[in-house]
């Protein structure tokens, strides 16, 4: 039964990590960039939430909308004001670039709301469904719910719409898609738009499992979920889904049977393992280089 | 062309002269600093930044190495600096006793260096297989797992020898014994013997190193293989041997700037070195200019000091320092700007030929 409920646990975690992933994998196929703010527009969303559940009293479900709002019009601002201008530049520019937005995103929160750590308001009641002896909370069966309507709609999005198609052809061949009409600008814009905003789902979710908001808070899940999006095979989404959902397992796996100080080591030599073996990534695509 | 034959030809030829400024550069800088150090112009807060921007600056010619002239983004030069870092308190705390400082900090330094270069080059044989971004992460991810590692390491040293525990800590010393590593809490008490000197002279090995190897026959190898893997590889070069070469000598240049740095603080917790300081590397790095040396020495005092200068400005100064990295950015991306610097350089060299 222990190991069925840290299962369960791992999946809730991973959906977390597979949410924030999805961010991170949508930017790298379309804008081929490493977008390291992506972490600190969780925080921004974790705070907003924070003050719209605190301060303004608002129920959840618009406080989550709220932060979603937030985020998304953050990520759209930061893609127009610092990453467009630099479409040309190399890749290592933009990255230090995306370091700098993180820094100012790290630095503005400590300004405006300190740096001292707010606790997060219980959001999710703590009970959950027994059976046979084991509980699973509702917030893991919420978390792992949402992280499947997420998956969902995303896929739906991106393979039968419009907007999903034209997104594709810009990750695939921004000439061409230039040339077939495709405004690309517009496509980079609503992926930041997307990334974000599940940036926002996934801060209140992480909040609700981990009740503390401070100015980096989204540093470590960042860089996980950056790992997990490398594991299934950075581009790719049903790669990030699952990048995510193992990265959850391993982890409170390796914190339930082996060590909790270790458990980081442990996810990350996994990772080094999973790309010596297969260069790419789980679902990752190998293209061969034409000479 | 004329003007070539007027110089003699260590100051003609390309790969002279950005030796003879960097050299220079740092030698002046020496000397001013000793001298305002000793009329006691210079402010106790800059006196205590001295050693440490020496190691960046190591650290980060390192990385340029790796970045620049070899070509592979590398997202984990920190792990390297606590590598170096924390096997030279080791080594100095163990000799305390027996041996005088300035031998006890080279030793440090040398063993400090040649631990991380082992360690480089055991990451770097798998590593170095990988391509583009995964070859990034998969630092960053030996990064994280070398601060864990080191994060979890108890070792103690007393009359019966060394006593080395891993995760939880079961160190009992004899009374007279000394803890070295002491899991989260790192090194503490040890003794502070690196000097400003060792820093410079540490900074010119490290530039005759980078030097020498990239207007050698491997460093041009290297640069090939940068360019262009395939056609590399097809006049016989072995790409990741010559890789490796790099970055063995980033990670040794690290260690030894790691040492040094961990002989400057009595404290010195695993957390320091961590995935920010990795990535406050590479922003010097990327600066101050792919391959270029001296870029790198001026963007990482700049980058360094440019917090302490904005202390005046209290809670705000790293606000403006995320915001004066991004306008950097954007600046010098810009096509305007970018044009503008091109025409005000033809005008000044054509001025010189005029003359």
């Amino acid at each position: 039964m222990d190991f069925l409920s840290y299962l369960i646990n791992g999946l809730g975690l991973g959906s977390v990590y597979a949410i924030i992933a999805l961010g991170y994998t949508m930017v790298y196929g379309i804008a081929k960039m490493l977008n390291f703010a992506h972490g600190d527009v969780i925080m921004i969303g974790a705070y907003v939430a924070f003050f719209s559940i605190g301060d303004l009293g608002l129920p959840v479900i618009p406080s989550v909308l709220l932060s979603m709002a937030v985020c998304t019009v953050l990520g759209v601002l930061i893609e127009r004001l610092a990453y467009k201008p630099l479409r040309a530049a190399s890749a290592l520019s933009v990255l230090i670039t995306a370091i700098g937005v993180s820094y100012f995103l790290q630095n503005a929160a400590q300004l405006l709301w300190s740096s001292s750590t707010k606790v997060f308001p219980t959001i999710v009641s703590a009970g959950g469904i027994s059976w046979n002896g084991l509980t699973v909370s509702w917030l893991t069966l919420i978390t792992i719910g949402t992280c499947i309507v997420v998956m969902i709609c995303l896929t739906l999005f991106i393979n039968h719409t419009k907007t999903g198609r034209a997104m594709r052809a810009c990750s695939e061949d921004k000439g061409a898609s230039v040339l077939m009409g495709i405004n690309v600008n517009k496509m980079i814009s609503i992926t930041f738009a997307i990334g974000s905003g599940l940036a926002a789902i996934a801060s209140v979710l992480l909040c609700a499992a981990y009740p503390s908001v401070y100015p980096t808070l989204g540093a470590m899940p960042g860089i996980k979920a950056f790992t997990a999006a490398v594991f299934g095979g950075i581009g790719s989404i049903p790669g990030a889904f699952l990048g995510g959902l193992l990265l959850g397992v391993i982890e409170i796996f390796a914190k339930a049977y082996i060590s909790t100080q270790l458990s980081d080591a442990i996810v990350f030599a996994v990772l080094i393992l999973v790309l010596l073996i297969k260069p790419t990534g789980l679902l990752g695509k190998r293209i061969r280089e034409k000479v | 062309m004329s003007d070539k034959k007027k110089l003699p030809a260590f100051l003609s030829d390309k790969k002279y002269r950005g030796r003879l400024t960097s050299f220079s550069m740092v030698l002046i800088m020496y000397i001013v600093i000793e001298i305002l150090m000793n009329t006691g112009n210079l402010s106790s807060l800059f006196t205590s930044l001295l050693v440490p921007v020496c190691c960046y600056i190591v650290a980060a010619i390192g990385l340029n190495l790796n970045v620049g002239i070899s070509g592979e983004l590398n997202l984990g030069q920190a792990c390297f600096m606590s590598v170096g870092a924390f096997s030279a308190v080791c080594v100095s705390g163990s000799l305390a006793s027996s041996v005088p400082d300035v031998p006890r900090l080279v030793i440090s330094m040398i063993v400090g260096a040649i631990l991380a270069a082992v360690f480089g080059i055991l990451i770097g044989i798998p590593v170095l297989k990988l391509e583009g971004d995964y070859l990034a992460i998969v630092t960053l991810a030996f990064g994280q797992i070398v601060k864990s590692l080191i994060t979890n390491m108890y070792l103690g040293i007393d009359e019966a020898g060394y006593h080395f525990s891993f995760v939880d800590n079961n160190v009992e010393l004899i009374p007279g014994g000394k803890m070295l590593l002491n899991g989260p809490m790192g090194a503490t008490g040890t003794q502070r013997i690196s000097t400003f000197t060792a820093g410079v002279v540490l900074v010119v090995v490290a530039l005759i190193i980078v030097y020498n190897l990239m207007f050698s026959r491997s460093g041009r190898a290297i640069m090939a293989a940068r360019d262009n893997r395939i056609a590399a590889e097809s006049v016989g070069i072995e790409i990741v041997r010559i890789k490796l070469l790099a970055f063995g000598i980033s990670s040794c240049l690290a260690g030894a700037a790691g040492a040094l740095y961990g002989l400057n603080y009595s404290t010195l917790i695993p957390a320091k070195f961590d995935f920010n300081t990795s990535i406050l590397l590479l922003v010097y790095v990327v600066l101050g200019g792919l391959g270029n040396m001296n870029g790198t020495m001026i963007a990482t005092i700049i980058l360094v000091l440019l917090p302490e200068l904005l202390r005046s400005m209290q809670d705000y100064r790293m606000l403006i320092y995320a915001i004066v990295l991004i306008l950097i950015m954007l600046l010098t991306n810009n096509e305007m700007v970018k044009t503008w610097i091109q025409k005000a350089y033809l005008r000044l060299s054509t001025d010189r030929k005029g003359r």
